[in-house]
């Protein structure tokens, strides 16, 4: 894939992140904040780092992408139709009976999904599956993951992290979108993942922590993770959950709230007008 | 005397086949490769089996995205752990995506004996027959189960496999014909049907001739494949001996009991009797001893069946 530039990323960042906005205030319901949170991860995925073909999804020599933090459903798609898989248009139809795009990932219906996620705490064991068959069949694709900070409280988690080191998975990279926030509050009060870099790197991981809204610092550390042999990285992204909304910035409350006509408007038009893009 | 095998010998030789003709095939096991007998495969085939340690949840999920990317992975661990610690990730990882996982799972039952309820499924058969999609088989003899491991690779989707921990009998011959979805008639009668699968074929088999001394003319249905079920022969069988007896190593809520009852619901409702475990959990004993604990040996098979011939006389009146 040839580099865009980081105009051109920004431009896509902002595009993705209105139609996710658009489509979670027609759906009436869906997860906005860790949707938001994101983007710029997903963007400089999709548009500078991995090899796809939006014309041949299941090509065989892609790489993979699997959001284990499937309620991020809006910004994959939104991500996916800007890339290609299927029209723009198709976003309204989100979470609407008999939609290709269901309320979490399925692989099934949607172009581009790798795996059905949504329960939280399954996709990086799906990954390291994903990455071992790579290993296992001489393919050099990668195999990216992201979960939630809050997701790191599920057990399987930390399961399938030692299998990722255990496995020396190099052709897998993790990250975690620590936005700080989950459904009850703040991870902090309901269980604490305080030096959440420093637990994975005690089980092995390679660890790089960023600022995950800033593109060339999310680029610079992929291609990090390239570089690093015989074990898997991850990287601690540091996120606004609700980022690019004002109201919804760092506020609980757009976990998993969809924006009504009126807030969607105004969502849209901060959006739009985002001149940084 | 016949020859003994457990199901979970035979499914350990069949992977060690498949992994010469199918190079798509890997095991994954949670640190009970002994036990499972997939350590046969994992000693001849070693950069295809995945050791996944004690992380059940963690090996559905590895399966998953094997499969993913075109293997066909068989999943294995005792039948508790692969379908009670790991339900969902099954449910949501495996069955949902309808990957095309098998679940091999051994020491189903109380047969498992003296480790006693905690390692005794009897819940495991209800569990996976309740995900769409799911195929589910619990094999009766060594040469059944070889022959659902061969199927089970040719089918495309997830699978549920049941083996056992003790030796039992061998039944069937080479020339036994498996497949997927097809219940196997293995004795004709009239007066009653006794419905049984997995390690309660062979006392069904000492029931059908304790029955034949009684007079009284059973059929004997080999209902390997809880699901899809073999509707239209449990259905022919109610038609043509008006009364049922099903038997399962497993509570008999949920498992082949309620699959027939549910099928005989809805088509063409007889009586019917189940053997099974009746809402309780298993505890430590022989085999043999926890089948007459739980009055599941052939007499308790005869006796259900002479029973409900007499109350389906008494319902014709």
């Amino acid at each position: 894939m040839e580099k865009e530039s980081l105009d051109k990323l920004k431009e896509r960042a902002r595009r993705i992140r209105l139609q996710t906005v658009k489509s979670l205030g027609e759906a009436g319901s869906g997860h906005p904040g860790g949707s938001l949170s994101l983007v710029d991860i997903l963007t400089v995925l999709y548009f500078q780092v991995m090899h796809i073909d939006p014309k041949d999804p299941s090509w065989e020599d892609r790489d993979r992408f699997v959001l284990s933090k499937g309620h991020a459903a809006p910004a994959l798609y939104a991500t996916l139709a800007e890339a290609g898989f299927f029209p723009k248009e198709e976003l309204l139809t989100l979470r609407k009976l008999g939609s290709r795009l269901q309320g979490h990932p399925d692989r099934k219906r949607t172009p581009g999904v790798e795996m059905s996620t949504g329960s939280l705490g399954q996709g990086l064991s799906v990954a390291n599956g994903i990455a071992l068959a790579g290993k296992l069949d001489g393919k050099d694709y990668r195999v990216y993951v992201t979960l939630g900070d809050g997701e790191c409280e599920e057990g399987q988690v930390w399961e399938a992290a030692m299998t990722s080191v255990h496995r020396k998975l190099d052709n897998l990279t993790a990250f975690v979108d620590n936005n700080m926030l989950q459904i009850d509050g703040n991870v902090e009060d309901i269980k604490s993942l305080r030096n959440i870099g420093a637990r994975f790197q005690v089980f092995g991981w390679n660890v790089i922590e960023i600022d995950g809204h800033n593109m060339p610092e999310i680029a610079a550390a992929i291609e990090l993770a390239k570089a690093t042999k015989g074990k898997p990285t991850m990287i601690i992204a540091h996120t606004i959950k609700g980022k690019g909304v004002s109201y919804m910035e760092n506020a609980l409350d757009w976990h998993g709230a969809a924006p009504n006509a009126e807030l969607t408007q105004k969502a849209m038009g901060e959006l739009e007008g985002d001149v940084r893009g | 005397m016949a020859k003994k095998m457990a199901t979970r010998d035979a499914y350990g030789n069949a992977l060690v086949k498949l992994g010469e003709t199918n190079r798509n095939v890997v095991v994954l096991d949670a640190d009970l490769s002994k036990s499972t007998r997939t350590s046969k495969f994992a000693e001849k085939f070693p950069e295809r089996f995945f050791q996944m340690g004690v992380a059940e949840q963690d090996m559905m999920g590895t399966a998953a995205g094997l499969a993913v990317s075109g293997k066909i992975p068989f999943a294995s661990s005792f039948a508790i752990f692969a379908t009670g610690r790991a339900f969902e990730q099954i449910r949501n990882s495996i069955g949902y995506p309808e990957l095309n996982v098998k679940i091999a799972a051994t020491h189903g039952g109380i047969s498992v004996g003296e480790d006693g309820a905690s390692h005794q499924a009897i819940e495991d058969i209800g569990l996976m027959r309740m995900i769409p999609g799911m195929t589910v088989i619990v094999p009766a003899d060594a040469v059944e189960a070889e022959k659902a491991v061969f199927a089970a690779v040719e089918h495309q989707g997830p699978v549920y496999m049941r083996f056992g921990r003790s030796a039992v009998p061998v039944i069937f011959d080479d020339s036994y014909d498996f497949k997927i979805g097809k219940a196997v008639v293995l004795k004709d009668g009239s007066d009653v049907t006794i419905v049984a699968n997995g390690l309660m074929v062979e006392p069904a088999l000492t029931a059908y001739e304790l029955l034949k001394d009684k007079g009284i003319s059973a059929r004997l249905i080999n209902v390997h494949t809880i699901k899809p079920l073999d509707v239209e022969t449990i259905v022919s069988a109610a038609k043509e001996t008006g009364a049922i007896v099903t038997a399962e190593e497993h509570t008999v809520v949920g498992g082949l009991g309620s699959a027939v009852c549910e099928a005989l619901s809805e088509n063409y409702p007889v009586p019917v009797r189940m053997i099974g475990i009746r809402d309780r959990f298993g505890q430590s004993g022989s085999p043999e001893e926890l089948f007459r604990e739980y009055e599941m040996t052939p007499e308790h098979i005869a006796e259900a069946a002479l029973d409900i011939v007499k109350k389906k006389s008494k319902l014709r009146g």
